[in-house]
């Protein structure tokens, strides 16, 4: 016995003595390639982002802090007071507030409108894959074949609706020049847009839905509008509510279409915050302030894409 | 190819999952690494296998260190246990997949894969797709996978548990004969104590961060180092019971007719005391008073009859007999030990003495 | 989703005839601009819509007399090496973020997700100065190279990458691939689908480019569809509806093709991606 300890505790020291001398050996990795990799694989993707995402973020704030002269030069520091004076600047608030009802109404309609379809489409009746490959084709249009489509049919001299309107002798009405329909066409124009996206997501919401619960409701004589809003509403909520923070997110940056459709106007009831940007740095010149809006823009988006990450958080895991 | 673990030691962020593992495995050997779930046999497996780092201590194969050495350059494959097969590659080319990326000949490649595929039986399916087989036949593949590979050291991780029972019995004797054919020397990781005793020469269990035993199936089986050990071989579970030792006539009496002789002298004290239930045995008692222990629960297994009784100290015993009985629950019985039974120190559970006789 | 059989006539009626006002609905805006793209001009000025008076001439006219097929042209070249750059940079990126281990790997991965807060819009001014200093105004490279990567994209493929089973990239450690051999034959084929969805997005987000084009380009060599169709705007032949109807038209077909393929790694790739 007290032989074999001795012989234990031999051993033991060996070892410890083979382990100490082995430390620097031990300490080098298996994967003595992944720093070169990492570097290599995620560099590019790095330095893009840095380059046009980072920097020009940076570079935008300072931007705001200065003056810029008619050479678009920085001349001098004045802090906030860009800021300050675009949110008491009648101009700005008046965007900033076409911008919330563009906004409100191009996800309201296109959440209700996408809703409809998507429900509709879900019946498998024969034919159904017909109607869905239609619903969902807006997908496909691009904003300046949007545009056209639209201009003519808005257009109050030749346009479709007014000759429409002209045949049942209802009163004309100029959609280039009052500002309230200039609005509506454009949110019209957006909502159609859009639908295509919104169907596509809703509807594979709804065909994932557990046909079981829809059997039980169905046993239990509860009524269709009942059923949608107590049963289907709350099952496809987290794609509802994504669907609904990416309109508003894209809506926020609509650019395009009021370009092509009404260029701001009229009396600026469309110049909404990205137009108002493009206007000012690119048409006056005026860098500072332009930067100062895209802070503002960016602030808001920050804010919308921050809740969706929220909110995504409980559903995917990082 | 022999392989030795010395003092090794892994640490996830401070905290340790392997402490001072030792062990050598000779070349062409059945190793079996054997524990329950999270006792850190994956991670020596992959430790050794180079998929990640040593924190301390030594690898050697052949004698010489590997620690930091890559994966690729220890000359050793590997069986995963989901089998880790390329959905969009057929059979053929996912055994040859490894072999493509080491850029061998096209002819070698081609006279291995068509060898691993018969050694497996799988030579008709080498066109199908891996969803297209059945978990035995996927297995396979992966195993034509490491015998493609050529390599002298093979490493298995579970490799049975996704199969059904009766596929796991038939997969065992082919690993087993597999491994003998090919002269490798197999690290085969499970939780499975049957497994690990059906087909290895050597057993390592590993339980909480520590080694408790290295040593044969039979060894394991007779002489198990500690309680924990004695808990996870053998089936049905061994009956662990307390008992105190009297030291005039060396017994441990566990209740008045359940009782042990050592052989040694011990302390005077109470000890843990493990009877395998085939090493127990009882006789009915008519009399309601008498007798120690009535009848709870019986089996009828067909060749054997598994009696669970509560002894009436509050114990509950396994009995196996090889026989089919007409016992009924509520019956009394006396039961006894037939002599074979381990002794286990109450504090630090490791084997005292072993008892040969009644 | 319902038993059919228990569904009265009348009802499937009102359930086709609600499918039937949607679709026209929707179908509307390409009814009009395709059907008055076959007219001459003068009958759609003068109101005259309802004629049979139908042609191909517009399109002739589209496409002899403006620059759209250059268009078409730019814009293809554009999006498809968009999409390829984009693809290949966010698949390396989200392999590096799954298979390999460095440091800081996690707050890496939060500095990109966190680009997606940034919106492109509001940084125009710097990037113009960037790409004009590079001297790629007017160029293609100017229009692909700030979106050769994405977070979104690279969000996706790293969802995708992280159901592959780690034991894959095991195996191939031990079978003795490097990270560039298992990205290519390991990860790359087993996420085909999201890589296809990825694929047709950026197709499509390229392709409907227009504030930064707008911004980049000074002549017909260079500009892309939807800038090109601004440019033949404000120019005389916006009066000529017919052939603004037809140049409409003919832009329209590659994206609804491109819809029609890639409908089904859409929808996927937005689940899986996004809304899972």
């Amino acid at each position: 016995m007290e032989e074999e300890n001795n012989l234990l505790d031999a051993k033991k020291q060996n070892i410890l003595e083979n382990s100490k001398k082995s430390i620097l050996a031990n300490k080098i990795s298996v994967k003595k390639n992944d720093k070169f990799y990492a570097l290599l694989f995620l560099g590019p993707s790095l330095l893009l982002l840095i380059l046009f995402i980072f920097y020009p973020m940076l570079k935008t704030i300072y931007l705001s802090l200065f003056l810029t002269n008619g050479n678009g030069q920085n001349t001098v520091f004045v802090g906030l007071e860009n800021y300050v004076s675009l949110l008491t600047s009648s101009t700005y608030l008046a965007s900033l507030g076409s911008t919330f009802v563009y906004v409100i109404g191009v996800s309201v309609l296109t959440i209700f409108l996408g809703l409809l379809l998507a429900s509709t489409a879900s019946k498998n009746v024969r034919g159904s894959v017909f109607f869905r490959t239609i619903f969902s084709s807006t997908m496909g249009v691009s904003i300046s074949v949007s545009a056209i489509f639209w201009l003519f049919i808005f257009n109050p001299s030749i346009g479709i609706l007014n000759q429409v309107a002209a045949f049942f002798h209802l009163p004309i009405l100029n959609w280039s020049t009052d500002p309230n329909l200039a609005m509506i066409s454009v949110i019209i124009s957006t909502v159609w847009m859009n639908l295509g996206f919104a169907f596509l997501v809703l509807f594979s919401a709804f065909e994932s839905l557990p046909l079981s619960l829809y059997e039980e409701t169905a046993i239990e004589g509860v009524g269709p509008v009942y059923r949608f809003m107590h049963v289907t509403i709350p099952l496809i909520s987290p794609t509802l509510f994504f669907v609904s923070i990416i309109t508003l997110i894209e809506s926020f940056k609509s650019f395009g279409l009021i370009d092509l459709m009404t260029a701001g106007g009229p009396n600026n009831a469309t110049n909404m915050l990205v137009y108002q940007i493009y206007q000012n740095a690119f048409l006056n010149g005026n860098y500072s302030q332009a930067s100062a809006e895209s802070v503002i823009l960016t602030i808001i988006i920050a804010i919308l894409t921050f809740i969706q990450f929220k909110y995504l958080e409980k559903k995917v895991s990082y | 190819m022999s392989i030795e673990f010395k003092n090794i030691t892994k640490t996830y962020d401070q905290a340790p999952v392997l402490e001072n593992i030792n062990a050598e495995i000779e070349n062409g050997e059945f190793f079996a690494v054997v524990g329950p779930s999270g006792c850190g046999k994956s991670t020596l497996l992959r430790m050794l296998a180079g998929l990640i780092d040593i924190t301390d201590g030594i690898i050697k194969i052949n004698g010489k260190q590997i620690n930091g050495l890559a994966a690729k350059d220890r000359n050793l494959t590997m069986v995963f246990q989901d089998y880790a097969l390329f959905p969009f590659l057929n059979v053929e080319d996912n055994i040859a997949f490894g072999l493509k990326a080491r850029k061998m000949p096209e002819e070698e490649i081609k006279k291995r894969v068509a060898h691993a595929l018969e050694m497996v039986d799988l030579s008709d399916y080498k066109e199908r797709k891996p969803r297209d087989l059945s978990g035995g036949q996927r297995q396979r593949v992966a195993l034509a996978r490491a015998i493609a590979s050529d390599a002298k050291i093979c490493l298995m991780d579970e490799p049975l548990s996704n199969l059904d029972a009766q596929l796991r019995v038939k997969m065992r004797s082919e690993i087993r004969d597999l491994q003998q054919k090919l002269g490798l020397t197999l690290i085969y990781v499970t939780h499975d104590q049957i497994e690990a005793m059906t087909m290895a020469d050597h057993i390592m269990v590993l339980n909480d961060k520590h080694v408790q035993q290295i040593d044969t199936p039979l060894g394991i089986y007779n002489q198990p180092a500690n309680e924990f050990v004695a808990n996870f071989f053998g089936s049905p579970k061994i009956n662990i019971l307390s008992g105190n030792y009297q030291s005039n006539n060396h017994e441990i009496t566990i209740d008045k007719y359940l009782k042990i002789k050592v052989n040694k002298k011990l302390d005077k004290n109470d000890y843990v005391v493990g009877i395998r239930p085939n090493q127990m045995d009882f006789e009915t008692i008519d009399n309601l008073k008498e007798g120690n222990a009535s009848v709870k629960n019986v089996s009828n297994l067909g060749s054997q009859t598994i009696v669970s009784a509560l002894l009436d100290n509050g114990q509950t015993v396994r009995i196996v007999k090889e026989n089919q009985l007409s016992i009924a629950p509520g019956e009394r019985i006396k039961a006894t030990s037939r002599g074979d039974a381990f002794v286990f120190d109450p504090e630090k559970r490791n084997l005292a003495a072993i008892s040969v006789g009644v | 989703m319902e038993n059919l059989n228990q569904w009265t006539g009348s009802k499937k009626t009102w359930h086709y005839l609600l499918l039937i006002i949607l679709s026209l609905l929707i179908l509307g805006p390409f009814i009009i601009g395709l059907w008055t793209s076959l007219l001459p001009t003068a009958d759609i000025s003068s109101g005259k819509l309802f004629i049979d008076n139908i042609s191909l001439d517009n399109y002739w006219a589209a496409l002899t007399q403006t620059p759209i097929i250059r268009y078409l042209f730019n814009s293809l070249f554009i999006s498809i090496l968009t999409m390829i750059c984009q693809v290949f940079f966010c698949s390396l990126a989200a392999y590096a973020f799954v298979f390999i281990d460095f440091k800081y790997r996690n707050f890496y991965f939060y500095l990109v997700l966190s680009t997606m807060m940034l919106p492109f819009e509001a940084e125009v001014i710097p990037n113009f100065q960037t790409i004009k200093s590079l001297g790629l105004l007017n160029s293609y490279l100017g229009m692909v190279i700030p979106f050769m990567t994405s977070a979104f994209g690279i969000f996706m493929l790293r969802q995708s990458f992280m159901q592959m089973p780690y034991e894959l990239k095991e195996a191939a450690d031990v079978e003795g691939l490097s990270h560039w051999q298992f990205y290519l034959k390991g990860a790359l084929p087993y996420s085909k689908l999201s890589i296809y969805t990825l694929a047709a997005y950026s197709f499509l987000s390229a392709w409907n480019q227009y504030l930064w084009p707008l911004l980049t380009t000074f002549s017909d060599d260079y500009r892309p569809v939807q800038v090109g169709l601004r440019e033949l705007q404000s120019q005389e032949t916006f009066n000529n509806w017919g052939m603004i109807q037809a140049s409409a038209a003919i832009i329209v077909i590659p994206t609804l093709i491109v819809l029609y393929f890639g409908q089904h790694y859409f929808k996927s790739g937005l689940n899986e991606g996004a809304v899972k």
